[in-house]
């Protein structure tokens, strides 16, 4: 692989008592879209959460494009606009339109205020929301919510996107609408992480599944080796208990 | 039906039994003479007119000083720790003393510092005790709100490269002030009252104004019409107060 885009090297990250990661390496290359498995808990969402610094690392590394960025008092404001991040509970601002929500970082980070706009739209158009741009978050169902939370980030013109089981608060008709918009940035060559419990999407579009269990990487391969042919014995039992 | 009757049952008795008080003549005619409540009237409502103007130069001050300290003791860095204990004994003091205290010390002590004109104005001092004590308060008010805000909120805000002072303006805030008006309407109403307090330190607003009357005419009635005079005003806005906030909790439920 030639240099990975993002990489972690023995990632420690305890909550008081709780060792939530034990020692995690991984790379991501660019381009690659990883989804990572495993049950609650299994350390999935700190991980993310630790690749762009909303949780400090106890230990370890975390090197985007070579620098590491776990680094105490490294500025990651510059960071947080490479690396974008949604979230499984949408966390729109309920005080603001779906347009507001997606311009005001752009507007306050990336100082832009007259170009951003037609940007934007085109955003909203591109992924079936045009008509919905000066909605609130409440008048909008948790399908277009999510997608103008992935909108949202995307208009930071990020270079990889952190995805934390994002269609796991929504109904399932509405599950379909969020993955399309992933299979479109997956199109783009958008470099992705993706917690999730969608094992078919996983099997259809990873480039490599990694399995999380009890904070460490159990297994890690292609999506067909891990789902066809798992070699670890937790493997094989968290995706019999899933795949039923 | 049985709240009706119940109610109607007590208003006859405060009606029928009350009058048998052995001095409810005495009291009829110091506290309720009908003549009086209409000479005195007009006068009152003029000096309620200045409680009015120290009411609506007293909000905006509190409500910025009060955000102020609220955002103070809500301070992060280990930097800025001297700002968070400033705001506390800031709040813990002015909440701490009755206002009719502050108001003397105050509204009293500043301009016995021998202050030229029109520094040495009651006017002045005594907003400046009102604002004291009531921006302590709003600051807990708005300290509370913007707590009750999760913190999903604010991590959504820093994931997109926010800076915390943007977050904070932005996101945090305009939903924590909306989330706690209804508590600063009762604030409101509460304020509205205290600035009769003033009146112990020169400004003839109504309060004085009635004492003035009370003495001249040697009639407690003027008190009277001061305290109808309050209730007109305090009382549709606690209602609209309970009002917005019934409407809030609905919401959110």
């Amino acid at each position: 692989m030639p240099d990975p885009k993002l990489s972690l090297r023995g990632v420690e990250k305890s909550f008081g008592e709780a060792h939530v990661l034990r020692g995690i390496d991984l790379n991501i290359g660019a381009g690659e879209l990883v989804c990572l498995i495993g049950a609650s808990g299994s350390g999935k969402s700190t991980l993310l959460r630790c690749m762009n610094g909303l949780e400090p690392v106890d230990d370890g590394a975390v090197l985007l494009d070579g620098v590491d960025i776990a680094e105490p008092g490294f500025d990651l404001g510059p960071i947080r606009q490479r690396i974008g991040i949604v979230f499984q509970s949408f966390n729109l601002f309920p005080h603001m339109s779906a347009y507001e929500n997606v311009a005001l970082a752009p507007r306050r980070v990336l100082q832009e205020t007259d170009t951003a706009r037609p940007r934007i739209e085109a955003l909203f158009q591109r992924f079936g929301l045009a008509d919905h741009i000066n909605k609130y978050p409440d008048q909008l169902s948790g399908g277009q919510q999510q997608r103008v939370a992935v909108i949202r980030a995307l208009a930071m013109r990020p270079e990889t996107l952190l995805l934390d089981e994002i269609t796991s608060a929504l109904d399932p008709e509405l599950v379909g609408e969020v993955l399309d918009v992933l299979r479109q940035l997956r199109n783009d060559g958008m470099t992705m992480v993706l917690a999730t419990h969608e094992m078919s999407f996983a099997r259809d579009v990873a480039d490599r599944v990694v399995f999380m269990d009890q904070g460490v990487i159990a297994e890690e391969g292609a999506p067909e080796d891990i789902f066809s042919n798992p070699k670890r014995d937790r493997t094989r039992r968290f995706l019999a208990s899933v795949l039923r | 039906m049985i709240a009706g009757l119940s109610t109607a049952i007590v208003v006859v008795l405060v009606v029928v039994l009350v009058p048998l008080a052995p001095g409810w003549d005495a009291v009829k005619r110091s506290f309720f003479d009908a003549e009086t409540f209409v000479n005195t009237f007009p006068t009152l409502l003029r000096a309620f007119l200045l409680d009015v103007a120290i009411f609506a130069w007293s909000v905006p001050m509190i409500f910025a000083l009060g955000l102020a300290i609220a955002l103070a003791r809500g301070a992060q860095s280990a930097a800025l720790f001297p700002l968070r204990i400033f705001g506390a004994v800031y709040v813990d003091l002015f909440r701490g003393i009755p206002v009719v205290l502050l108001v003397y010390l105050v509204g009293f002590g500043v301009p016995g510092l021998g202050l030229p004109r029109p520094w040495n104005s009651p006017y002045i001092w005594g907003t400046v005790a009102l604002v004291l004590t009531y921006s302590a308060y709003v600051a807990e008010v708005l300290r509370s709100g913007i707590e009750s805000i999760h913190a999903s909120q604010r991590n959504a805000a820093i994931c997109l490269g926010l800076s915390s002072r943007d977050t904070m303006r932005y996101v945090i805030l305009p939903q924590a002030i909306r989330r706690v008006v209804p508590a600063n309407m009762n604030m409101l109403v509460a304020l509205q009252k205290d600035v009769a307090l003033l009146s112990f330190i020169g400004p003839v607003e109504i309060l004085r104004q009635a004492g003035i009357f009370k003495s001249l005419l040697a009639n407690f009635t003027p008190y009277v019409v001061a305290a109808v005079i309050f209730l007109c005003v305090t009382v549709p806005a606690t209602r609209y107060a309970d009002y917005l906030l019934n409407k809030d909790r609905n919401a959110r439920s």
